[in-house]
């Protein structure tokens, strides 16, 4: 069947030019991918952005803007990972041959009906209940009507008047390089609806093929309240809902496979001003970094030309932020308000949450980002370990576990934060796919607590674990990494290197005491690293001292 | 646009409250007053109509005939009828062979589905797997989908034969058949008229005996009128009862699935095979479906007043001036008809009758306006090449469509645009409520109601054509039960005078939501008293059995 489909989009290429693509009333086409792997906000922001732009250089900026206050929106989209579309048993997985994930409902053949996909309503009300939000117990599908080549049924399911999630708000700590501080931005609404497909348009742009493998995927829309002032903190709001989203498991989050798309618009006014000034929409933004770099861009542009007398040049517009050029360019302008005609689905009942369901999603959602950070702030940790181990779920999970084997929380922080973090960026690894298990990682830990081995073999030791696994105790006894804390032993070693190395020996009791670190050296040689370095050290100096 | 539609009071004067008048029906009016002198040549002690399925079934079960036997005469049939009534779209090619696979099992003694070796015509909108289904529309022509409708499916299972896709009104927006973009379907009883529609094609087949039974679409009456002009016997269930899945929308909350047959317990027995929850329709209900055909028992088994106690509200608005005075008769008639069976009829109000029309034109354009969108020229169907997106768009619709289908979807693209949607759409369903709730209270103190089931029999071809609010304003009757959700059946009940031999006259009986088990007791036992008329059109008096 869906080869047969896949034939029928193939062989009907239907001519296009470029421009029409820019006529759609809603939605863009996020297929523009960006390089970069880093998905999350804290690493890629760690090199502040200038707030300037070639047209913004002038001298006194600084001082302008100053006098000037951004007022930043974001709509964000989030695909939602259910194992099946939102209104069929289609499957969906990113990159599929074009046209292999559909069929007749989610094509739109005609006679076909939506059946809605249970697990969508149990991560919006997630979604809804981890934004704080009010959950309307009854709420309704709307069509959302417009024509492009990627709807196939000429309307998007979505929700209108009644979204199934309204007001809430979303908690933050901004990183501690870009000045810190903690931010609370509200939440207008959340509603569910499906995904468009996409065009592939050809290279000399002569015609555009369809490919409707993403028709049908379930989003969660989730609007902004125009709280936030600068492009790290709308970078910060997103990174957060990513956080988010990736902790409750509704999505993966991932902006370069659009699973996560920001919709951003800005605009500028004069500080004291009541009015909004106008606003200005950014599209493909393809990572936080972009975001930020384009909202400040974006923030110059305006209050530079507002500082000129020329705010009236400033008008309602879609902008496109160009990664290249470093700067957002004119994509449409607003030909007045579309009219998408709105009415109520009548092929799918109403959405009818009852209190003992939301109870249930309640009592079942895991430990969120913010009471996760105010856990570990109250551990003792700092703002910075904070703000990186919550970051990414798995490394939070692992922290956690690894503290609850018992675990030291700074030293197992330090571990993780430092030998683990390196090998993992290095390997290009998640902390689910190293072999080191926190059980170990917590036996580790009190190994070198207790003595049982040197911090130095037990750095050796991490590597092992992380690489091919086992245990702690197994490593040791195999290795015969055990430290050497009996006096008499160390004794009997340090006495064997003064004996075979006289001339130091003298040496150092005519003065030279430097030489204490070239004994310990030989001792701990010849103990193969498993001395206990303090012992030796005490032992050590005692007996160079002895006879003088 | 509502002014025009919303003056049905040369049909129907403005709804007034009040009380239901008590009136006795057979001792002030004589049965069957409009009975034409064209019947006299009918025989008037023939026999009421049996059920063409049980006669096949036990035919084939004691081996008198077989399947392809059946299916060899009845597709003679069909090639005799089909030049004059031009009732089928398409015909399928593998009658034979499905026939050939049932007589096999009947020669394994496997066990025979309830419609074994049925023929079934299946109203073009229908999907049907590998057949066309166009709906008819150009902008379908060839188009076959890849599945079969649920109903279908059901039918298949039940050893149902498709034998081809039966004509209709564009996309089911008509009530002639004449919207058609490829024939005009006439009507068997006289092939100068319209055999009413969108459903008419499957009435048409049904009348002509060209298939046993089929299955039509009801969106404002378009099983029930033409089944009326068509004097064949159409059941339009509740809104859920059947699912809709493969049915092509044409206005989602008022589209059902219904059925025709030449008798009542016929149009039953398909409901049976088809009724039921769907996880492809999730509006299709889980209503349990009773046993429709255990209650079809033979005349000789009634008694003298097997309806008694039975309380039927005639629905005073329906015989309002504007509807055709025979045509009122004939349900006076019918109505003392069914106080001699035992029931009691009482006539009842419903104030809210006349905003009906205007409600449903509304809610069904806004709505289609939105199911056709789909058919864009993008993915499939006629598309219309072009060097530009718009283009593209504009004229493969413009060339797909015809101008009724045009004009309701502008209509209803007009009805929902910003600004006007709380005039119209959101009025039109605050009327709906409003609807809903007078059959409720209707129904309260009733079992069923009745009312003719179009405010005349059979109109010529092309009488309405150029006339669009003529031809909407005999909707009248039919278009509240679907804005109720309520099941209603249609069943002959007389003549008036028109045609070579008469035309038939149907009386609409609406009963509660999912009570469609009694309209069929009521309608079966109606049917079987009811003598002296003899229901199959004058073409097949001569010579074709049926």
């Amino acid at each position: 069947m869906a080869s047969i489909l896949f034939r029928g989009v193939q062989t009907r290429p239907f001519l296009l030019y470029p421009s029409a693509l820019f006529g759609r009333k809603s939605g863009v086409l996020y297929c523009t991918i960006k390089g970069t792997q880093t998905q999350t906000a804290a690493p890629e922001n760690k090199q502040p952005q200038l707030k300037v732009s070639p047209q913004t250089k002038a001298k006194g900026l600084d001082k302008i803007s100053q006098d000037y206050e951004a007022i930043i929106g974001i709509e964000t989209h989030v695909q939602l990972a259910t194992l099946t579309k939102a209104f069929c048993c289609c499957p969906y997985n990113y990159g599929s041959q074009p046209n292999t994930c559909i069929c007749p409902i989610c094509m739109g053949l005609p006679g076909t009906l939506p059946v809605l996909n249970s697990k969508v309503i149990e991560f919006a009300v997630k979604v809804g209940l981890a934004l704080n939000s009010k959950l309307s117990l009854n709420s309704k599908f709307d069509r959302k009507q417009y024509f492009y080549p990627d709807l196939p049924k000429g309307y998007q399911i979505s929700q209108f008047d009644i979204p199934i999630a309204s007001g809430g708000y979303v908690d933050l700590d901004l990183p501690v390089e870009f000045g810190g501080g903690h931010r609370r931005f509200g939440i207008t609404r959340v509603h569910m609806e499906e995904d468009a497909g996409k065009l592939l348009h050809s290279g000399n742009g002569s015609y555009s093929q369809v490919d409707l493998n993403r028709a049908g995927v379930p989003l969660l829309e989730i609007v902004s309240e125009p709280d936030m002032r600068s492009g790290i903190e709308a970078a910060e709001y997103a990174a957060e809902l990513q956080r988010l989203v990736r902790y409750l498991g509704v999505s993966n989050g991932n902006m370069q496979e659009g699973s996560l798309r920001c919709d951003v618009n800005v605009s500028v006014r004069p500080i004291g001003q009541l009015e909004f000034g106008t606003k200005v929409e950014i599209k493909n933004l393809n990572s936080f970094s972009a975001m930020n770099r384009a909202i400040d861009f974006e923030i110059s542009r305006q209050v530079s030309l507002h500082s000129q007398g020329q705010s009236d040049q400033i008008v309602q517009e879609t902008r496109l932020w160009e990664e290249g050029g470093q700067k957002t360019v004119t994509m449409r302008k607003k030909e007045g308000l579309s009219d998408y005609r709105y009415f109520p689905e009548p092929d799918l009942p109403e959405v009818i949450l009852t209190e003992d369901y939301v109870d249930s999603i309640c009592s079942s959602l895991p430990e969120l980002p913010e009471l996760k950070r105010r856990r570990y702030e109250k551990m003792g940790l700092s703002m910075q370990d904070v703000l990186f181990l919550a970051n990414d779920v798995n490394v939070a999970g692992f922290f956690d576990a690894t503290i609850g084997k018992g675990a030291d929380v700074k030293l197992a922080a330090n571990w993780i934060m430092g030998d683990i973090a390196a090998y993992m960026k290095n390997e290009k690894l998640s902390i689910n796919e190293i072999k080191l298990t926190p059980q170990e990682l917590a036996e580790l830990i009190a190994s070198i607590k207790g003595g049982t081995i040197s911090g130095k073999i037990g750095k050796e030791i991490l590597f092992e674990l992380i690489a091919k696994g086992g245990t702690v105790k197994g490593l040791i006894e195999e290795k015969d990494l055990v430290q050497i804390v009996d006096p008499a032993e160390i004794e009997k070693m340090v006495d064997k290197v003064l004996v075979e190395n006289p001339k130091q020996l003298e040496q150092y009791r005519g003065g030279k005491t430097k030489l204490q670190g070239y004994f310990a050296g030989q001792v701990m040689k010849a103990s193969k690293g498993k001395a206990n370095p303090g012992l030796l050290n005490k032992i050590l100096l005692e007996k160079l001292n002895a006879k003088s | 646009m509502l002014s025009t539609v919303q003056n049905p009071r040369f049909l129907l004067r403005q709804c007034r409250h009040f009380p239901p008048k008590r009136r006795r029906f057979h001792s002030s009016t004589p049965l069957f007053l409009s009975q034409p002198q064209t019947l006299a040549s009918t025989d008037l002690s023939s026999s009421p109509p049996q059920s063409q399925i049980l006669t096949i079934r036990d035919n084939l079960l004691n081996r008198r005939t077989t399947a392809v036997e059946l299916a060899q005469l009845a597709l003679t049939r069909l090639r005799i009828t089909e030049p004059q009534i031009h009732s089928f779209i398409s015909v399928s090619e593998t009658v034979l062979r499905e026939a050939e696979e049932i007589d096999g099992k009947i020669a394994r003694n496997e066990e025979l589905g309830p419609l074994a070796g049925v023929f079934v015509g299946v109203k073009d909108n229908i999907c049907t797997a590998d057949m066309p289904s166009t709906g008819g529309s150009r902008i379908l022509e060839n188009y076959r989908p890849p599945f079969d409708a649920t109903a279908v499916k059901r039918v298949k299972d039940c050893g149902g034969i498709v034998v081809g896709k039966t004509n209709l009104d564009e996309f089911g927006m008509g009530s002639t058949t004449e919207g058609s973009a490829f024939q005009v379907t006439a009507n068997p009883w006289d092939v100068s008229r319209v055999p009413g529609g969108s459903s008419g094609g499957s009435a048409a087949a049904v009348s002509a005996r060209q298939c046993v039974v089929s299955l039509g679409s009801d969106t404002g009456g378009s099983v029930r009128q033409p089944a009326s002009f068509c004097g064949v016997v159409g059941l339009k269930p509740t809104y859920g009862r059947v699912s809709r899945f493969g049915l092509m929308a044409y206005a989602s909350s008022l589209d059902v699935i219904g059925c025709f047959g030449s008798s009542v317990a016929d149009t039953g027995i398909l409901l049976h095979a088809i009724a039921g929850y769907d996880r492809l329709d999730s509006t299709s209900s889980k209503h349990e479906v009773p046993n429709y055909t255990s209650q079809f028992m033979s005349i000789s088994s009634l008694e003298s007043k097997p309806l008694k106690g039975l309380r039927v509200g005639l629905i005073r608005e329906t015989l309002d001036d504007g509807v055709d005075k025979a045509v009122v008769s004939s349900i006076v008639g019918a109505a003392s008809h069914l106080e001699e069976l035992g029931c009691t009829v009482t006539e009842v109000s419903l104030p809210s009758f006349s905003l009906g029309l205007p409600a449903y034109y509304i809610l069904a354009s806004s709505e289609s306006s939105s199911n056709l969108s789909r058919y864009d020229g993008v993915r499939y169907g006629s598309q219309v090449g072009a060097d530009r997106l718009n283009s593209l768009y504009g004229d493969s619709r413009a060339k797909g469509f015809g101008p009724e289908v045009k004009m309701r979807i502008l209509m209803g693209t007009y009805a929902l645009s910003a600004g006007y949607y709380d005039a119209y759409y959101k009025r039109a369903q605050q009327v709906r409520t409003l609807v809903q709730k007078s059959f409720k209270a209707a129904l309260n103190e009733n079992d069923i109601l009745i009312s003719p089931a179009a405010p005349s029999p059979a109109y010529s071809i092309g009488e309405k054509k150029n006339d669009p609010l003529a031809m909407y304003a005999g909707d009248i009757m039919t278009v509240n039960v679907n804005l109720a959700g309520l099941p209603a059946l249609v069943l002959p009940c007389g003549f008036v005078e028109g045609g070579p031999a008469g035309l038939p006259v149907g009386l609409q009986m609406i009963g509660a939501a999912f009570d469609e088990e009694k309209l069929l007791k009521v309608g079966h036992i109606f049917e079987q008293m009811l003598k002296g008329y003899k229901f199959i059109p004058p073409l097949l008096a001569d010579g074709i059995a049926c």
